[in-house]
Formats: structure tokens, C-alpha cells, sequence
């Protein structure tokens, strides 16, 4: 499998190799596509048209930039230590209850007007990524940094015990059943209508706060000098440091990058859903984790994309197939993908890939 | 070595070991059998060691997957559920149409015909070879997926099974297989047989618990002793290298396919008696108990007791499970601490948060010692010295 993404001179690869190579890569894609597609015939076939799959199309774009933004902090922290970061998704919850949190402080309510609302969301929107970001950098501090030179399987082990801490704060914070929280932007209400496809504002302002954070992080990551610490630190610590890159400052920066983009998505999920509650963080997080790999972890680019086609297939599930089962539809995929296509749609942009 | 030869040797070796080298382990078994003795019949604590004792099995099994193959399995939870619906099935009126509404019967008492006229009554004992059929073939399955894969994916994948299997277990009522539905989802498969065992008088969990006690420590020894004999034989050792070092082991003529898929086989299986043994014992099969939290309640068994290291992970069982159900309801949720609390202004209870303290202990002991708390020699001294953790999947980082 990964003998397929090093390019070589001198072994050519097989025919078998690349016949598996085209099949894998487009056996994933047409699985993808089968998923909307099978919905939309039985919808024709039936004489409904194809506005409902629109609907779920566009729903699925909106969550989609949520679990984006979520999995752009797994694919960072594994791009740079190879670490599936299990706390990232809990991370992104507790930005969600520092957002439904500062609603109180802020004294925002239905009432607040428009003006107010714009200012005090954004204040909502700072204050709960600085606080994920932080949040995350903490963690790296307190259970990945110890253990960097020890098995590889030891960090993971205690990422899985800091997901269980971070849900159980959550518990405390707000209790163990779904929190509803205000409707402040009036989330569905229709502002255009597209083709026979309503568009609300939740699906704008998802895509609203996605687009110039993802904008900024592939700016900062292509552009800076602090980006560019932090691709060499990706592609060799040791060479790095030997460049007199800070390491350990590098690898600080990438989880409070990744925390940021968890606490915007924590916000605007609570906007989004009008419920917050401790789980939220679990399944955003295997959902999240299923996008960068669908990706091919390490790359933004992927999992922009793989957040999206993974919001999609999560919503058809959720609306189709009752959304006791999304979880089973969704883990079905990542089995799917891990099994044959490890390194993704793109292509992973890690050390193991070479 | 050929296979013949190879079992004289082990006897041998166990000769050699002087018979006060068992005296410790012949106390503690001893100690530990004559214990329910000296408390009632029906008793709280009874019902905790039963527990603990059931968790030990698991601890055993996951012990193997984790500790002596190295492979990270998160979705353990899935061969519990696979025994415990083994015994749903098979121990009660689930299926009740089944030859005519007249139910099968293989090996059980007059008690259970008379009872329970419908369904699929088996004995115990055969409800414990499905079990451990259905959880090793399940855990085969799972586990050729994984046999590419590098360490941490082949935790996502298990987990991702995991998960599958107990959300199909969990909306199982609506799963229907020719009428009959996969489980009752949340109304739980209930009641279930009880215990059924050839050559001993009846069980009632209502009345005694002690010979469900003496059941499950039976088990355990049977399953301690499978344990000792698997860990040095060649099976074992094979396990051993391909965790030190990958590479090496399969230039070695270690077959990679046969000797993972054994260990996600033999370890599964152990889940599933336990899971049999915990469905019948609880009298009730529910769909919502298969979380993924049951998972790490059981890694961190696991983690506690020392990776690989079959003692340990018995203590890191017994020791956990005693902390759910004595430490955090009595304990730490007691009068004394709570006011304790209460001085600071924190007001709630150590039972909501069960899983945050075994997510925090999980925490403690790797950072602090990851070896657990009776770890097995040889990964002492690979902790220590980095011996042979570079290529292996607990992967040394850069």
C-alpha cells in the first residue's frame, strides 16, 4: 500500500499493483458517490424530484465545514508528531460550552439586536477558540510531551484517557442529557432558495467563519516562517532541530492552530444545532478523524475535503436511515478506507508516507 | 524444535521449578476460594467479587491482544457483546417460536423445561463454545483488516468495530433476522437461565451466590492456566517477537497472518466467555451495555497492572473493578468526602464521572509508570533501554 506513493525508478510497479492502485482510489470514490446516489434514483424513481437530496447535499456541506475544521486539527497534530490526537474532538466540545457559557455573559439572548448579536458572536467566537487552542496546547503539555520518546502506542493510550477526563468535565459543566440552548440567529430561516433548495442562514454562517479560517491556516502554513518550521519539523524533527527550529515550540504551535480551528467549530456547531451536550465531542471526533483520513491524513487540502464529503454522507445517513445508525454508517466508511485505501483520496503528507 | 518434542521439555521445566515457587499462587487461590465462606450467601460484596473476578477474564483476554501481541485493540467491548448475546440467545425465551413453540433443550434441568417451555435452553457450558466460536471468529474478521495497518490505525479500526457492533446490538430490535430480532436493543433480552453446570445441584442467584463464585473462579483457573501455558509456547513467543520487532520476526519464518489472527482470536474468545458468564450471571442482555467505554474500563485494567504481564493484569483487573463498584459509590462519594467537597463548592458525584477517574488513572499510570504496577520483566527493561522498541508497532518516535 504505501509502496504505491514513492515514486521509484528502478522498481516499476505491476500491473497487479496498479490495476489494485486505480481500484482502490476510484472503488472509494464510486462507493462515495453510490451512497447520495442510490438516494436520489429511488427519489426520481418515486417522482419526487431531487430537491430532497439537495436538501441533505447542502445540510451535509454545512456540517461538513464544521468536521472540517475539526479535522484540520487532527490531520496538523498528525502531520507534525503522528499522533491521533483522541482528546481533539472533546476539545472541540468544550469550545462548544465556553461558547453556550459566554451566551450568559454577554447577555446574549433572543432579544439582543442585530448589531449587538454580530459583536458579542464575535467576542463568543475569539474567546472559545483561545480557549480550545489553549486548552490543547495544555494537553500536549501535560500527556503527549512526557511521552515522546516513549512507544509509540503509549501517547495514544493517554490521548484516550484525556477525551474521557474532557467528557466528564463536560458532565459536571452541564449534566449528562442534551443541553438546548438559544436560537440566537434564528438558524433555520431561509435566505435563498437555489434551484428548489432552501439555504438557511446556519448553512451560510458555517460556511462564513470556514472559508477565511481555512484561507488563514493555509496562508500561515505555506507563507510564514512559522509555517515553514513547521513543515520541516513534519517532514524530520531531528533535522529541524538540528536547523535550530524549537522544536518543542513548533509542536506547541501546531496543537494551539488545531485547537483554534476546534473552538470555532465548537461555536458555530452550538449555533448550528441549538444543543450542546458532552458527547458531542466523541462522535464529532470519530467523524472528524474519518474526514482527515478520507483525505489522506496530513493534508489540509484532504481533509477540507474529506470533512465535507464525510458532513454529506452523515446527513443523508442522519435523514434517510435514521440517525441511530449514522455512527455504524459513518465507521463503516472508515473501516472502508483504512482497509483499502490507508493513505486516502489525495494522499497522506507524512513521514510513514515517505 | 519440532511440536512433539517440544511439550517434554515444558513439563520438564516445570519439574525443575521447586514446588515453593507455587506456594504464593496455591495460597492466594486457596485464600481466595475459602473467601465466600465467611460472608452470606447473598451479600454485596460477593456480587462485587463476581464482577471482578468476570472482569479478570476479560483483563485476560484483552491482555493478549494488547500485552503479548501488541496490536492496540479500543473495541474489546464487541466480544463481550458477542458472549453476552450468545447467552441471550441461547438461554432464554428469545427465540420463542422456535420447533413449533415447543423450544429446544440440550443439557438443562427440569427446572428450566417447566419454566420456560419456549425458546433455546443450552446448557452452560455449550452456550460458553458458542461463545468462544462466534468471539474468535469475530475477532479473526476484525482482525484482517487490521494485519497491514500500522499501530494507531489498527486502534481507529478496532474501535470503529467496536462501535459497529454495539450500535447493531443497541437498535438490534429493529434488526430482524427471519421475525426474530437481533437483540431487544434497550428493553434487554431478560430473564435468562441461570447457571446451569453438570454434576453440581442447581443455581439460584436468588438465594446463593456462592456457587456462581466458585463457578467463575473455576473459569478463571482454567483460563490463567491457558494463559501461562500460551505465553511460553510457540504461539507466545511468536506474539513476543513480532511486537519487539516486526521485521525481524517474519525473516525469522514467523508466519505475520496466522499468528496476529490467532491473537485477536484467542483474546476475542476470552471476551466472549466472559461475556457469557456476565450475561447469564446478570439475568438481562441490554442493548446499551456494549459502550465504548467498557472498552477502556477494560484496557485500563490492562494498563494498570503492567502490559504483557498476566499477574498484574489479574491485580489491575480486581483493583479497577473494585474501584466502580466500591471506591467511587462508597468511597469517594461517602459522607466525608463529599463535605470535603462541598468546602470548595464542588457539588457532585464521583459515580457521573466513573469514567473521567479511569481516563485519569489510564493518564496517571502512563506518564508516571507505564510499565503498571507489577510489569512483566522483559518490558521493564525494553522501557528502560529502549531494547527493541524501535521497529516494533509500539514504535519508538523520532
Amino acid at each position: 500500500m504505501e509502496s504505491a506513493s514513492v515514486p521509484s525508478e528502478r522498481v516499476r510497479p505491476t500491473g497487479g499493483a496498479q490495476a489494485w492502485e486505480l481500484i482502490s482510489k476510484y472503488g472509494l470514490i464510486a462507493l462515495l458517490i453510490a451512497f447520495p446516489a442510490y438516494y436520489a434514483i429511488t427519489d426520481v424513481a418515486a417522482g419526487d424530484g431531487l430537491s430532497r437530496i439537495g436538501e441533505n447535499l447542502v445540510a451535509g456541506i454545512s456540517n461538513g465545514a464544521i468536521w472540517a475544521l475539526v479535522a484540520l486539527g487532527y490531520t496538523l497534530v498528525y502531520g507534525i508528531i503522528e499522533l491521533i490526537n483522541f482528546a481533539h474532538g472533546d476539545n472541540f466540545m468544550i469550545g462548544s460550552f465556553v461558547a453556550f457559557g459566554l451566551y450568559g455573559v454577554f447577555g446574549l439572548g433572543l432579544g439582543t439586536g442585530a448589531l449587538g448579536l454580530a459583536v458579542g458572536l464575535f467576542a463568543c467566537l475569539l474567546i472559545s477558540m483561545v480557549v480550545s487552542g489553549a486548552l490543547n496546547v495544555m494537553i500536549e503539555r501535560v500527556a503527549y510531551r512526557p511521552l515522546r520518546n516513549a512507544p509509540k502506542l503509549a501517547p495514544l493510550i493517554t490521548a484516550v484517557g484525556v477525551s474521557f477526563i474532557l467528557q466528564n468535565v463536560g458532565v459536571l459543566w452541564l449534566g449528562a442529557s442534551q443541553v438546548g440552548i438559544p436560537d440566537l440567529i434564528d438558524a433555520q430561516r431561509q435566505v435563498v432558495e437555489i434551484a428548489g433548495v432552501p439555504i438557511s442562514r446556519s448553512d451560510l454562517l458555517a460556511v462564513a467563519v470556514t472559508v477565511p479560517l481555512v484561507a488563514l491556516l493555509t496562508a500561515f502554513v505555506n507563507r510564514t516562517r512559522l509555517g515553514k518550521a513547521m513543515r520541516a519539523t513534519a517532514q524530520d524533527p531531528e533535522a529541524a532541530r538540528l536547523m535550530g527550529i524549537n522544536v518543542d515550540t513548533t509542536i506547541s504551535l501546531t496543537f494551539l492552530l488545531g485547537g483554534l480551528l476546534a473552538g470555532a467549530g465548537g461555536l458555530i456547531y452550538a449555533l448550528y444545532q441549538t444543543s450542546v451536550w458532552y458527547f458531542q465531542g466523541f462522535t464529532a471526533g470519530l467523524i472528524a478523524f474519518t474526514a482527515a483520513v478520507m483525505g489522506g491524513i496530513g493534508n489540509l487540502r484532504g481533509a477540507v475535503i474529506g470533512g465535507l464529503i464525510i458532513g454529506c454522507i452523515q446527513q443523508i445517513s442522519d435523514n434517510r436511515i435514521g440517525n441511530e445508525w449514522t455512527p455504524a454508517v459513518v465507521f463503516g466508511y472508515l473501516v472502508l478506507i483504512m482497509v483499502f485505501r490507508p493513505q486516502g483520496l489525495i494522499g497522506e503528507e507524512t513521514r510513514e508516507a515517505g | 524444535m519440532s511440536r512433539v518434542r517440544a511439550l517434554p521439555e515444558a513439563v520438564l521445566t516445570l519439574r525443575q521449578k521447586r514446588f515453593g515457587e507455587y506456594l504464593p499462587a496455591v495460597i492466594a487461590v486457596v485464600a481466595v476460594a475459602l473467601f465466600p465462606i465467611f460472608r452470606p450467601p447473598l451479600d454485596g460484596l460477593m456480587d462485587d467479587a463476581i464482577l471482578a473476578l468476570a472482569y479478570i477474564v476479560m483483563a485476560l483476554g484483552l491482555n493478549i491482544v494488547v500485552g503479548f501481541a501488541g496490536l492496540l485493540d479500543l473495541g474489546y467491548v464487541a466480544f463481550y457483546a458477542f458472549g453476552s448475546l450468545m447467552a441471550g440467545w441461547l438461554a432464554s425465551d428469545h427465540f420463542a417460536k422456535v420447533n413449533d413453540g415447543k423450544g429446544v433443550f440440550a443439557g438443562v434441568n427440569e427446572f428450566v423445561k417447566t419454566s420456560s417451555p419456549q425458546g433455546i435452553h443450552l446448557n452452560f457450558l455449550l452456550i460458553v463454545l458458542v461463545a468462544i466460536a462466534i468471539a474468535a471468529i469475530a475477532g479473526a474478521i476484525i482482525g484482517l483488516p487490521t494485519l497491514r495497518l500500522r499501530g494507531d490505525y489498527i486502534a481507529i479500526v478496532t474501535l470503529a468495530f467496536g462501535e459497529i457492533i454495539g450500535r447493531f446490538v443497541a437498535n438490534g430490535d429493529s434488526v430482524k433476522i427471519s421475525g426474530y430480532a437481533l437483540s431487544n436493543g434497550r428493553q434487554s433480552i431478560s430473564p435468562l437461565d441461570q447457571l446451569d453446570l453438570p454434576f453440581v445441584p442447581e443455581f439460584d442467584s436468588a438465594t446463593n451466590l456462592r456457587p456462581y463464585y466458585w463457578a467463575v473462579l473455576a473459569m478463571i483457573l482454567v483460563v490463567l492456566f491457558v494463559n501461562f501455558r500460551l505465553r511460553d509456547s510457540r504461539l507466545g513467543r511468536a506474539w513476543v517477537a513480532l511486537r519487539e520487532d516486526e521485521v525481524a520476526a517474519v525473516s525469522m519464518g514467523i508466519p505475520l497472518v496466522r499468528t496476529k489472527l490467532m491473537a485477536y482470536a484467542v483474546g476475542a474468545s476470552f471476551g466472549g466467555i466472559s461475556g457469557a458468564f456476565l450475561g447469564v450471571y446478570s439475568n438481562t442482555v441490554n442493548g446499551n451495555a456494549f459502550q465504548f467505554g467498557f472498552s477502556i474500563f477494560i484496557l485500563a485494567m490492562v494498563i494498570m497492572g503492567g502490559l504483557g504481564s498476566i499477574w498484574g493484569v489479574v491485580i489491575g483487573a480486581v483493583l479497577l473493578s473494585f474501584v466502580n463498584t466500591r471506591l467511587i459509590p462508597d468511597v469517594l462519594d461517602g459522607e466525608g468526602v463529599r463535605s470535603f467537597l462541598s468546602g470548595f463548592g464542588l457539588d457532585f458525584t464521583f459515580s457521573e464521572v466513573s469514567f473521567g477517574v479511569f481516563g485519569f488513572i489510564l493518564l496517571l499510570m502512563m506518564v508516571l509508570r507505564p510499565e503498571g504496577l507489577l510489569p512483566e520483566r522483559r518490558r521493564k527493561l525494553e522501557l528502560a533501554e529502549g531494547v527493541g522498541a524501535e521497529e516494533s508497532v509500539f514504535e519508538g518516535r523520532a
